[in-house]
């Protein structure tokens, strides 16, 4: 047992790290800018970080789960507007059906609760929403093929929406038809699925982790600097004790997800779940209070759409949802140690 | 980045599991009654003599010299089997450690680990609660000796104690936190009195005041250097924070194992507010779990004194209180005459957010040594 990063591990961590504070968004009026958004972009592709979960040879993934939720607290730290998560788990369902490598950026589409993969056959399709669409013409879905669950993929028409301004989505009503994965040749087995969902609940979990962090810098930057009644208002106990309750909140919540991101690929498919759902409960908990501190210690520039603390509500707020929300996952906790019978997640 | 166990670590975890089926002295459930504090020293030496305690310190000192992920090991393996947790005793240890002289810790920290020797930590007083460094309490030299005279309260273990880790004010013309030093005064003689207090739940074998009337300390049990007393006071509080040092998550996680069986055998007698209290518990136990083995990791390239456990005491003090709402709202508060137990729990778990420094204290010192954010 040694839970610390690895030397490799604190490498990935810091070219991240790198990556976000050179080219992610230092004003909500930078969100979306084409120049630097391409430039970010770029600087991911070029990584590989999105290929973490491509197959290597045996047919694992690259690297585990934890690399990829490094990636993501990064990522989630600096509101970063550029798509990783997705693309993770489209790479992730490719491996498991295995698809090549997709040439393209492509992203997964979700039932309307965002709360699992989206599934139909022939023309019966239910809507959809298209999660972290940034670059890609492509969402997977699963279609029903001789008795099992196959890979399809829907066309995306670049039409962002959402609350989160960093990671949009599209939302596909009625969801166009589907076609088959080229390569799709495996069906995927309820475990896959399992596996797959306790992949996307940790990286959700790692981004509300970088979110609360990046909330909680801002705000405490914002303190240090922003004087009233002739003081700094970081000097005051009311504002240092909401902070400081904030930033542990943030600690415990990175206990969790680490354990969950190393039990995706670690522990047995339903144990990874299990580990994601206690992860998911707690962070997605905390996740909103954090950010809403950051906006209350912000005052009245943090209700205007210039300050970021909003930015990172928003994008906390659709993190907490992606595969199951807090409710969901403490459903799971608790089915998973026998009471209820109703679980939460997939 | 690994959360399982070695071949080692497997091999002492499943030694553990088994002694346990047959050494668990199957005390109360957890601390809210007298005759679980007084089985707690017999349990000590139980687990000292199987091997099973001290493990990550010194082996000059009666520890084992393992890497500090087997204390984890332990309180998982503790909390399993519904055991009570290890004695919480790291902190005392690491002070003394970290600031005795080579003699006085081969004088006394041996007793200490084994479990032989009963300690005390003399450090609150009356008028000097958060404000530690305000203390009163009086060492002054005489020949060989100082004499002590003064109060502490809120002492844990005062009654069965041989021994306090005392903070006493031996140079009264120096700065408030320089005149301070520590020293391992003997409990049992004439100058000094103990009287128990009663906490909320009842509990009286806990917690004491100790009256020092003229009590003599030789010299040569100071610990550390004259005016060193606050520093060895800042590094014991500072583990004494922290859930890893005091394995508490077997507490905790042994309480939302009974009220989980509760449910489990009955569902139909609980709400779902109920049972949803008893899931945030569950999260909460797990999340403290997790943070142990990630500070414990931490410690595997050398231990450090810092702000973290401020951090990890919040932390616990949010899980433990989850888990005495948890045990209020499923247990019960034994109305007409019922089992108190719960409530009993309950009522013990507001000393919490107290013990060891206030959650506030706990705030100040993350926002000012973590965050960074100026004084006031």
């Amino acid at each position: 047992m040694d839970v610390r990063l690895s030397e490799e591990q604190r490498a990935l961590r810091d070219a991240a790290a790198q990556v976000v504070d050179r080219l992610g968004p230092k004003a909500v009026a930078q969100i979306g800018e084409p120049e630097r958004g391409a430039r970010l972009h770029a600087a991911v592709t070029g990584s590989g970080w999105r290929e973490l979960r491509v197959g290597a040879e045996g047919g694992g993934p690259l690297a585990s789960g934890v690399e990829a939720a490094i990636v993501a607290e990064e990522l989630g730290r600096g509101a970063a507007d550029v798509s990783f998560l997705g693309p993770t788990l489209a790479a992730e369902l490719r491996r498991l059906a295995g698809a090549p490598p997709s040439s393209s950026v492509e992203t997964v589409a979700l039932d309307t609760r965002l709360s699992s993969l989206v599934g139909g056959v022939g023309g019966d399709w239910p809507a959809a929403v298209a999660i972290d669409t940034q670059g890609s013409a492509l969402a997977l879905v699963l279609t029903p093929v001789g008795g099992g669950s196959r890979l399809a993929g829907v066309a995306l028409r670049a039409a962002p929406s959402g609350l989160d301004l960093t990671r949009p989505s599209e939302v596909l009503d009625p969801c166009p038809p589907a076609t088959m994965v080229e390569g799709a040749d495996r069906a995927l087995t309820g475990d896959d699925l399992t596996r797959w969902t306790a992949l996307g609940l940790s990286l959700s979990c790692a981004d509300l982790v970088g979110t609360m962090r990046g909330a909680v810098e801002l705000a405490c930057a914002y303190a240090a600097q922003r004087r009233q009644y002739g003081a700094a208002i970081g000097s005051f106990q009311a504002v240092q004790h909401m902070l400081a309750d904030a930033f542990v909140a943030t600690e415990g919540s990175r206990s969790v997800t680490l354990h969950a991101a190393w039990a995706v690929d670690a522990l047995p498919a339903g144990e990874a779940l299990a580990a994601a759902a206690v992860a998911k409960a707690y962070c997605g908990r905390a996740a909103r209070t954090v950010c809403e501190t950051g906006i209350q210690v912000h005052g009245g520039i943090g209700n205007t759409w210039e300050c970021l603390a909003h930015v990172y509500l928003r994008r906390a707020l659709l993190s907490a949802d992606l595969l199951g929300d807090a409710r969901a996952s403490l459903a799971h906790v608790l089915a998973h140690r026998g009471i209820g019978g109703t679980d939460g997640l997939r | 980045m690994d959360f399982g166990d070695s071949p080692e670590e497997a091999e002492f975890r499943l030694r553990l599991r088994r002694w346990l089926v047959v050494n668990d002295p199957g005390l109360p459930a957890s601390s809210t009654d007298d005759e679980y504090w007084a089985g707690m020293a017999a349990w000590h030496r139980s687990l000292y003599d199987a091997g099973f305690f001290g493990l990550s310190w010194p082996t000059q000192i009666g520890g084992h010299g393992l890497s500090s992920v087997f204390e984890v090991i332990v309180d998982e393996e503790l909390a399993a089997a519904g055991a009570p947790p290890r004695p919480s005793l790291g902190y005392l240890v690491q002070g003394i450690l970290e600031h005795g002289s080579e003699e006085i810790k081969r004088r006394f920290l041996p007793g200490i680990v084994n479990g032989r020797d009963r300690w005390c930590q003399g450090f609150s007083e009356p008028d000097a609660g958060s404000d530690l460094a305000s203390l009163r309490t009086r060492a002054d030299r005489d020949g060989e000796d100082y004499v002590i005279t003064g109060q502490k309260i809120w002492t844990s273990y005062s009654d069965e104690a041989e021994w306090c880790l005392l903070l006493a004010r031996t140079d009264p013309d120096a700065a408030k936190h320089r005149g301070i030093s520590a020293f391992a005064v003997p409990m049992r003689q004439p100058g000094i009195e103990q009287r128990p207090l009663r906490m909320i739940n009842g509990v009286t074998k806990e917690f004491g005041e100790v009256h020092f009337d003229d009590a003599r300390v030789p010299a040569a049990n100071m610990i550390g250097a004259p005016g060193e007393g606050w520093a060895l006071a800042m590094t014991v509080v500072s583990h004494e924070r922290e859930p890893g040092e005091l394995g508490y998550v077997a507490r905790y996680a042994k309480t939302v194992n009974q009220l989980r069986r509760r449910v489990r055998d009955d569902p139909g007698a609980y709400g779902a507010d109920q049972v949803s209290e008893l899931g945030w518990a569950m999260v909460e136990v797990e999340m403290l779990r997790l943070h142990v083995r990630r500070r414990l990791s931490d410690r595997l390239g050398g231990i450090s004194h810092g702000p973290e456990g401020s951090v990890d005491k919040l932390l616990m003090t949010w899980v433990e209180q989850a888990v005495g709402h948890a045990a209020l709202s499923i247990g019960g508060i034994g109305h007409g005459g019922g089992d108190e137990t719960w409530l009993n729990g309950y009522l013990y778990s507001r000393a919490q957010s107290v013990m060891g420094g206030t959650s506030q204290i706990q705030r100040n010192l993350v926002a000012r040594r973590i965050l960074g954010l100026p004084d006031s």
